[in-house]
C-alpha cells in the first residue's frame, strides 16, 4: 500500500537516512566514571549546529554567531552544575547514571520488542492496544515520561502518526529521547496541519484515501504506533521481526524494514 | 499561556530533517543539562507543569532563539531562582555565592532507578462523574489565558468528537500555578482536518488533542 515518491516500490534507501541504526543505538558506550564537570571545548560539529538552530528564524544569524553562544551555553551549565554541587543539591554520580541510562539502556530497541511481541501474539497485541501501559510493563518497561501509554494500530485504511505541538511529550520508556527533529518547530508546525507533507520529508508516501490520525500530546497519555507487520515473515522469531522495528515506525513517521534489508 | 511555543500549524517552510544515527545528545553540555534538570526536580519540589511554564512563558523572539536544551537550562534557572535555590549572582560568578537553602531531600545514584521507575502518573480517583461520554461533540474553548494550558490554539473554537475517556487527571492550568491538582476528567477529541484548517485541508486527516474537560462546552 505504500508507494515510494518516485514510483516503483518502497525505496529502503530514502529513509534510512531518517531511522536510527539499531546496532550503533545498542552499542553506544557506557558512560565509564565520573565526567568532568568542565569538559574541555571541542570544535563544533555540524549536527550540533543543526541543532543548538533547528528552530532559529535566520541561517545567517547562526553563521555568524554560532561559536560564542555555545561557548556562553557550555559555561552557564558548567556554572549550574559546579554551584549544585557545592550547595549539595545534586550528587555527581546521579547525574552520571542519569546519562547513562538514556544512552544505553532507554531506547527504540525496548518499543521494538513491545512491537515484536505484539506482531506474534494475538493476545498480546489485545492487550497492549486495550490498555499500553500493563502490557508494556510486562516486558519490563515502565516510568518517567511513560506513566500512560496508548499504543495506536496502523492498518491498511488507517495511519497514525504522533506529535507533540506543545513541546516535546514522547514516550520515553520504549522509545528513549526525543530525536532533534522531533522536537523541532517544523515537525510540531506541520505534523498537524499538512502530515502527508511530513512523511515525504522523510521519503515517503501513503495513499491519498488513507485516512491519517494525528495524536497531538496535549497530556500525559504518551502514544506508540503498532506498525503493520511487513509481507514475508511468516514463521519469523520475535528476535528477527524485532530487527524490522525501526524508532520512526513507531512514532508515524517511518515504516518498519522489509525482510530483505535485515539479514 | 499563548507563546511560540505553541506551534500546531504556524507557518514554517522549512521541512523536517531526520539525522542518521542519531545520537540522544550532541554535546556533552546537553548531557549535563538533561541531567541537572532531571536531578533537581527532588530538591525543587516543583511539578511538570510549572517545569513547562518556566520553560514557555518567555517572549516568543527568545524562546525561538534558544534551543531545546537551552530552553530547559532558561527553565531550570528561573525555578531556581524563584524559590532561592540559585541566584543569577552565582550562575555569573560560577559558584556559590549564598549558602545552601534547605531541601527535603535529594537524588542519590541509588535512587536513580526507583526515581525514574515512579515516574510522575497523573491519575487520580474522581470525585464526580464525567460531563461527556464517547461520541459526544464538544466544542474547544475559545480561551487565552495569561497563565499555563495545555489547549493548543490551533483547535480553540473548533467542534470535535470525544473518542476516548482518559480518566481522571491531574489539571496543568491548576498545577501549574500552584494551586493545587484539581483532577478533571480528560479526554481525547478528534477533529477533522477541514474543520480546523478549512475546506483546502486534506479531507482524510483527522486530530486528536487531549482535553481536560474544563476546556470543552458541549456542541
Amino acid at each position: 500500500m505504500f508507494q515510494a515518491l518516485n514510483g516503483g516500490t518502497f525505496n529502503r534507501e530514502s529513509t534510512s537516512r531518517s531511522e536510527p541504526n539499531a546496532e550503533h543505538w545498542g552499542a553506544r558506550q557506557p558512560v565509564q566514571g565520573a565526567i568532568p564537570a568542565c569538559p574541555a571545548r571541542r570544535p563544533t560539529s555540524t549536527s550540533a549546529r543543526r541543532f543548538a538552530y533547528s528552530w532559529r528564524m535566520s541561517e545567517h544569524h547562526h553563521h555568524d554567531h554560532d561559536h560564542s553562544d555555545l561557548s556562553e551555553t557550555e559555561l552557564r551549565v558548567r556554572a549550574l552544575e559546579t554551584i549544585l554541587t557545592e550547595k549539595g543539591y545534586v550528587d555527581p554520580a546521579a547525574l552520571d547514571l542519569l546519562i547513562e541510562t538514556y544512552e544505553t539502556k532507554v531506547g527504540p530497541r525496548n518499543g521494538a520488542r513491545v512491537v515484536a511481541r505484539a506482531w506474534t501474539d494475538p493476545a498480546y497485541r489485545a492487550r497492549l492496544l486495550k490498555d499500553g501501559t500493563p502490557a508494556i510493563a510486562e516486558l519490563g518497561f515502565a516510568g518517567r515520561q511513560g506513566e500512560h501509554i496508548v499504543a495506536v494500530e496502523n492498518t491498511p485504511e488507517l495511519h497514525n502518526m504522533v506529535v507533540c505541538t506543545l513541546c516535546s511529550c514522547y514516550p520515553w520508556p520504549v522509545l528513549g529521547l526525543p530525536p532533534v527533529w522531533y522536537k523541532s518547530a517544523p515537525y510540531r508546525s506541520k505534523a498537524v496541519k499538512d502530515p502527508r507533507g511530513v512523511l515525504r520529508d522523510f521519503g515517503f508516501e501513503i495513499p491519498a484515501t488513507t485516512k491519517i490520525r494525528v495524536w497531538d500530546s496535549t497530556a500525559e497519555i504518551r502514544y506508540v504506533v503498532l506498525p503493520m507487520r511487513p509481507d514475508g515473515t511468516e514463521g519469523w522469531s520475535e528476535e528477527r521481526l524485532a530487527e524490522l522495528v525501526t524508532r520512526d515506525s513507531m512514532i508515524g513517521t517511518g515504516l518498519p524494514k522489509q525482510p530483505h534489508e535485515v539479514g | 499561556m499563548d507563546g511560540a511555543h505553541d506551534m500546531g500549524g504556524v507557518p514554517w517552510t522549512d521541512p523536517v530533517q531526520p539525522e542518521p544515527n542519531e545520537p540522544a545528545f550532541h554535546a556533552e553540555w546537553e548531557r549535563r543539562a538533561f541531567a541537572i534538570t532531571l536531578a533537581m526536580g527532588m530538591p525543587g519540589g516543583w511539578n511538570i507543569d510549572m517545569s513547562r511554564f518556566a520553560r514557555e512563558n518567555r517572549p516568543p523572539a527568545d524562546y525561538l532563539s534558544k534551543s531545546y536544551f537551552e530552553i530547559w537550562i532558561a527553565g531550570l534557572e528561573r525555578l531556581m531562582a524563584e524559590r532561592g535555590l540559585v541566584a543569577p549572582d552565582e550562575v555569573a560568578a560560577g559558584h556559590a555565592l549564598h549558602p545552601a537553602k534547605p531541601v527535603a531531600r535529594t537524588l542519590t545514584a541509588e535512587g536513580v532507578a526507583a526515581m525514574l521507575h515512579r515516574g510522575g502518573p497523573t491519575e487520580r480517583v474522581p470525585a464526580r462523574p464525567a460531563r461527556f461520554v464517547v461520541g459526544d461533540r464538544v466544542r474547544a474553548k475559545m480561551i487565552n489565558p495569561a497563565t499555563h494550558t495545555r489547549l493548543p490554539r490551533y483547535v480553540r473554537g473548533h467542534v470535535g468528537t470525544i473518542a476516548a475517556m482518559r480518566g481522571c487527571h491531574v489539571f496543568p492550568d491548576s498545577n501549574a500555578r500552584g494551586a493545587g491538582e484539581d483532577p478533571q476528567w480528560l479526554y481525547t477529541v478528534a477533529f477533522d482536518g477541514v474543520e480546523v484548517w478549512g475546506k483546502e485541508s486534506d479531507p482524510a486527516l483527522e486530530i486528536t488533542v487531549d482535553a481536560w474537560e474544563p476546556y470543552l462546552e458541549p456542541a
